[in-house]
């Protein structure tokens, strides 16, 4: 299998109050489509910052990030915008449902957006999944902590995306409702041979991936994969 | 490339979006809706009225005239114009009138004012009638010696039907109150309540002497009416050279619609000026709304809908909603349109009806529609540039304002429409700029007396006070506090308010400063040659002053340099001002300037020499508007004798004081031996001085007439009134948009502050402080706004005293003070009217997330 997501000498500064602050340096990595990936490191480390490059939210300073075989660096916010769409899907820490649409509505969004037909059923097919068909009527704020976040997994498997973010996806969960999440986002990515990249501080979630790219200060400190071909070698 | 990613939204899913969006939001979205029903309403209402005023004038215009011909002259008619009337009288039904101002007497309690009397001869008025109490006292009054007068008029004199009034030398009998009269409204009727008595009696009055001012009408309803508006556009310029004027039902209909134009076109630019608060309201409260939405737009834009499909969303909600207020203000502006009429009955010389004009709340709704779409433009504009990365990264710093470039072309693209609805209104591209330029200072000023309000607040900030006020001062400058907009909104309605009050006390004063002062408070005019020396001795016997007569000489211009009036007049080539010929002229003669006027250019000649020709002086202003300059050769026609005289001085002259000005006036020595009447300029010490004085001087000479200050003080007090109530009505619109408004920013600003309340809750802080937390803001609001707005207001006044009625400026303390209070007051109650629901929501609910 091929790269999904290939990033070379990668930089992000951001100019704040006339100064620089140099937030990623010389970022070089490629990941082969269907596999798992974690991202870890301490707070302020830049995780985020790297998984809005790698997912098309924001563009780099300088250096290339091809995804799915598409440069980047030369879409307009609209064609990142139609990228996301058609390939790409999010799990937030804070879930990120909004919150005037019903849990059925939010997990229709992706679908409508891709104009399908079938939007409704594919939408509630997803809650089946996730085990909260019985809930698709409710209102985010009508749901625990945990039944939000397996909606956003639903909505984030509904476009059926080449590549899954994943941001802290258990950060605003106790222990037991974080198992619960961690597996369905195993299960269902298994199942739709999606390639998931984790950004995570939790390093038993990152151990279930199968590489793992630590970042201290901005920079790729410890690639597991690089390590484990060190190894090989 | 691109290209083939794009996604594939149809026009229907962001409809579906923007509703299911606004789900939470509704009542939020129903506030902005509210902000622009006032504005919209009152252009509804204008333009009805507008729209019902035309039809009212085209199917009453002859009720207007009461007939289908008037001729109207300022002198008996000359053979020429004897003729038509005379060839006119054989094939219609016609009546005559005099009217020319004289004192009425009162016998049965010897009060007296001066009056329009109209005489009247002939079954006048043709069309509509003159309503009278008894009703048939329109027509007994013309068959004996009898009057009709004024209802206001009697009403103030305590007078019944059946009563004695003195007329020149004739009593009549009051036959009834005169309630209504062709053309008649209760503006004019004020300044000139009008008693009718028969011709048949003018002459025995003795009030037709020479040099009255008199003016002839004769009506004509002519059995052949088909060719009425072709004769009389033939015979229009034959009358204006025989110095007469001709209407017909067509030429009133067209200079009273003309004339109704201009007052709907201000009213409408006042609804307009409600209609633009109405809708900075509008973009304040998308922009607060907008800034609730980041997130959700952020989720959006992640799960790959594109900039302009997130602005789509969000414009359609906020369309739908300014779509059902301008719906709603058409609905509003229907009511208001059945209110004008009256608040506009002393104006109207129409019965205007209350139907519904489909055109007027179409008009309405659309301009109402662009202006809110220009408005929220500004705010939804931002919604292009949400990074989804703020999704993933709340502390990513929002870059949520548009470019200066795109915020340019909204500002022009609003100043241009501002301009061409002025323009549209006004007609008149340099005063359709002055408009908007205008409103754009106004609005300028007042945002920053609020930021420098806040600056201030700032700078000055109470360390040491307590929590509570230091917790209120601050949140007037934090951060999505809604001061600039309060400041502007209610700011703008102080200011109407108090200019008007202002501009009332500084009128009102300036006229008391001469009642109090040695200056003359009582003018004598239409005094006969003859009857001087006897109105010398009565002023002698009741101890007035009667030092200071004036002569008064009727002239005409016959030529400037040369040129005749007559070819003047008759040849459009020529460049001249036609109106300089075609007025009469009072003037007068004396060899020293009054202390109301000074030379601006030129000499001053008192006293003619013989030599060349005598120097006149005349008002700078006048002879600038008409093209006459310094050493001009004027010949006027002093009653049949041309005089030359060569133009010497220019000056300038104040208008303002209880005083004989006038446009020309001749040396001594050329004018003594012209037919005059005199003017006496007296002081009188109190109203008993007043009252015998008046008393002795009709009785002995009932031609003359007399107006006297504290008469005129009371007409003036009254026009004020009643210019003050379609006034106060119209800022009216702007107070209820402003509190609208204020209602829509408190409601809103609820939103932002609910979890900070709840956080002082939590930490402790008891309703009691929260209470007064947010009474003591909305007080310092209140209270910084009202400020704004009288200190705006007394800058207007003070510009207006100064430069437009060159009086001095003067304020009352009390009312101004009495007006912060209740803006407070009000401010406060709305205030804590809004934020009593925060006090009651649990804590955990809110800290618990998404309870909104």
């Amino acid at each position: 299998m091929g790269d999904i997501l290939q990033l070379q000498q990668v930089n992000k500064i951001y100019t704040s109050g006339g100064k620089e602050l140099s937030v990623l340096e010389n970022i070089n990595f490629s990941v082969e489509a269907g596999t798992t990936l974690a991202i870890v490191g301490p707070s302020g480390s830049g995780k985020t910052t790297l998984l809005g490059l790698c997912a098309g939210l924001d563009k780099p300073t300088n250096g290339k990030i091809w995804l799915n075989g598409q440069s980047i660096e030369q879409l307009s916010e609209d064609g990142l915008a139609a990228i996301r769409n058609k390939y790409v899907g999010f799990i937030f820490q804070n879930f990120q449902l909004m919150p005037t649409l019903t849990a059925l509505e939010n997990v229709m969004v992706p679908l409508e957006l891709r104009g399908e037909k079938h939007a409704k059923t594919n939408a509630m097919e997803l809650l089946e999944k996730v085990g909260l068909a019985n809930r698709h009527h409710h209102y985010p704020a009508q749901l625990s902590g945990g039944e939000q976040q397996r909606i956003a997994i639903a909505r984030a498997f509904a476009n059926k995306p080449a590549l899954l973010f994943a941001d802290e996806p258990t950060g605003n969960l106790d222990a037991e409702t974080s198992e619960i999440i961690v597996h369905l986002i195993f299960d269902l990515n298994r199942a739709a041979g999606t390639t998931l990249v984790l950004v995570t501080h939790d390093v038993e979630l990152a151990a279930k991936t199968q590489r793992i790219i630590r970042l201290k200060g901005g920079k790729i400190e410890q690639d597991s994969m690089a390590v484990s071909l060190n190894n090989h070698a | 490339m691109e290209t083939s990613f794009k996604n594939k939204v149809s026009v229907g899913w962001l409809f579906k979006m923007a509703w299911r969006d606004s789900r939470r939001s509704r009542s939020r979205l129903f506030l902005f809706v509210l902000s622009v029903i006032t504005g919209i309403a009152a252009l509804v209402a204008i333009y009805s009225l507008s729209n019902n005023l035309n039809t009212a004038i085209n199917t009453q215009a002859a009720e207007l005239l009461g007939a289908d011909i008037r001729i109207t002259t300022n002198q008996p008619p000359n053979k020429a114009v004897q003729h038509i009337i005379d060839s006119l009288n054989n094939e219609s039904q016609h009546a005559e009138q005099r009217s020319f101002a004289s004192m009425v007497v009162f016998k049965k309690n010897g009060g007296s004012r001066l009056v329009q009397v109209k005489a009247l001869q002939g079954n006048y008025p043709f069309y509509g009638s003159l309503e009278t109490d008894p009703l048939n006292a329109a027509i007994s009054f013309r068959s004996q010696q009898a009057a009709l007068v004024d209802a206001t008029l009697m009403l103030q004199y305590n007078a019944n039907v059946g009563d004695t009034i003195q007329v020149g030398n004739l009593n009549f009998v009051i036959a009834g109150k005169l309630l209504n009269a062709p053309g008649q409204t209760g503006f004019v009727t004020t300044i000139a309540p009008v008693v009718y008595i028969p011709l048949s009696y003018l002459s025995e009055t003795g009030l037709l002497q020479k040099g009255s001012r008199v003016s002839y009408q004769y009506y004509f309803n002519p059995i052949q009416k088909q060719t009425i508006d072709e004769w009389v556009k033939k015979h229009r310029d034959f009358f204006e050279k025989n110095d007469a004027n001709i209407d017909s039902v067509a030429t009133q209909k067209e200079s009273t619609s003309r004339y109704f134009a201009d007052l709907t076109r201000f009213l409408s630019l006042v609804g307009f000026i409600a209609l633009i608060l109405g809708c900075m309201g509008v973009a304040s409260a998308v922009n607060v709304y907008i800034k609730e939405k980041v997130n959700s737009i952020a989720v959006l834009r992640c799960l790959g809908v594109t900039s302009y499909q997130a602005f789509a969303i969000y414009f359609i909600q906020i369309m739908m909603a300014a779509l059902l207020g301008a719906i709603l203000g058409g609905l509003l502006g229907i009511g208001i349109q059945q209110l004008l009429p009256a608040v506009l009955k002393n104006f109207l010389p129409v019965n205007v009806s209350t139907a519904v004009s489909w055109k007027a709340v179409g008009q309405g709704i659309v301009i109402g529609l662009i202006m809110a779409i220009l408005f929220t433009f500004l705010p939804l504009m931002a919604i292009r540039k949400i990074s989804p990365l703020l999704a993933v990264r709340m502390d990513f710093e929002a870059k949520t304002k548009q470019s200066g470039s795109a915020n340019s072309i909204i500002y022009v693209l609003i100043a241009l429409f501002i301009w061409a609805f002025a323009h549209i209104q006004m007609k008149n591209t340099v005063q359709a700029v002055q408009f908007t330029i205008g409103i754009g200072v106004a609005l300028l000023l007042l945002s920053w007396v609020a930021r420098l309000l806040r600056f201030f607040v700032r700078r000055f900030f109470p360390t040491n006070s307590s929590y509570v006020v230091r917790q209120a001062l601050a949140n007037l400058y934090r951060p999505n506090n809604q001061t600039t907009l309060l400041m502007i909104s209610i700011g703008l309605g102080t200011a109407f308010i108090s200019i008007l009050m202002l501009l009332q006390t500084v009128l009102l004063h300036r006229m008391q400063i001469t009642a109090a002062t040695n200056q003359p408070n009582m003018v004598l005019f239409d005094v006969q040659q003859d009857q001087k020396s006897g109105i010398d001795s009565l002023a002698k016997q009741v101890n007035v002053p009667y030092n200071n007569w004036v002569p008064i000489v009727n002239v005409r211009i016959s030529a400037l340099n040369g040129l005749s009036a007559n070819r003047a007049l008759s040849d459009t080539n020529q460049q001249v001002s036609k109106w300089l010929f075609r007025r009469e002229y009072r003037v007068t003669y004396r060899d020293t300037l009054t202390n109301t006027e000074k030379i601006e250019s030129g000499k001053w000649e008192g006293t003619y020499n013989g030599t060349g020709l005598p120097h006149i002086s005349m008002e700078g202003n006048y002879a600038k508007r008409n093209g006459v300059k310094l050493g001009d050769t004027l010949t006027f026609n002093v009653q049949g004798l041309l005089v030359p005289t060569i133009v010497g001085s220019f000056r300038k002259v104040d208008w303002g004081n209880l005083q004989t000005n006038f446009l020309v006036v001749f040396p001594n020595h050329v004018l003594e031996s012209a037919p005059q009447f005199w003017v006496l300029l007296t002081h009188i010490q109190n109203k008993h001085q007043s009252a015998l004085f008046q008393q002795k001087v009709l009785n002995q000479f009932p031609n003359v007439s007399i107006i006297d200050l504290a008469m005129v003080l009371q007409i003036l007090d009254s026009l004020l009134h009643k210019i003050a109530f379609v006034i106060q009505f119209m800022a009216g619109l702007s107070i209820c948009t402003g509190i609208i408004v204020f209602v829509a920013s408190v409601y809103i600003s609820k939103y932002q502050r609910i979890r900070e309340v709840v956080l002082l809750r939590t930490l402790g802080a008891s309703s009691k402080q929260i209470f007064f937390i947010n009474a003591l803001e909305y007080f310092f609001l209140g209270f910084l706004a009202a400020l704004t707005g009288i200190i705006l207001g007394v800058i207007a006044t003070w510009l207006l005293a100064v430069y437009i009625f060159e009086t001095n400026f003067t304020i009352q303390f009390f009312p101004l003070a009495l007006l912060i209070l209740i803006i407070c007051f009000v401010t406060v109650a709305i205030g804590l009217l809004n934020t009593r629901g925060i006090l009651k929501q649990s804590p955990l609910a809110v800290l618990r997330n998404d309870v909104l």
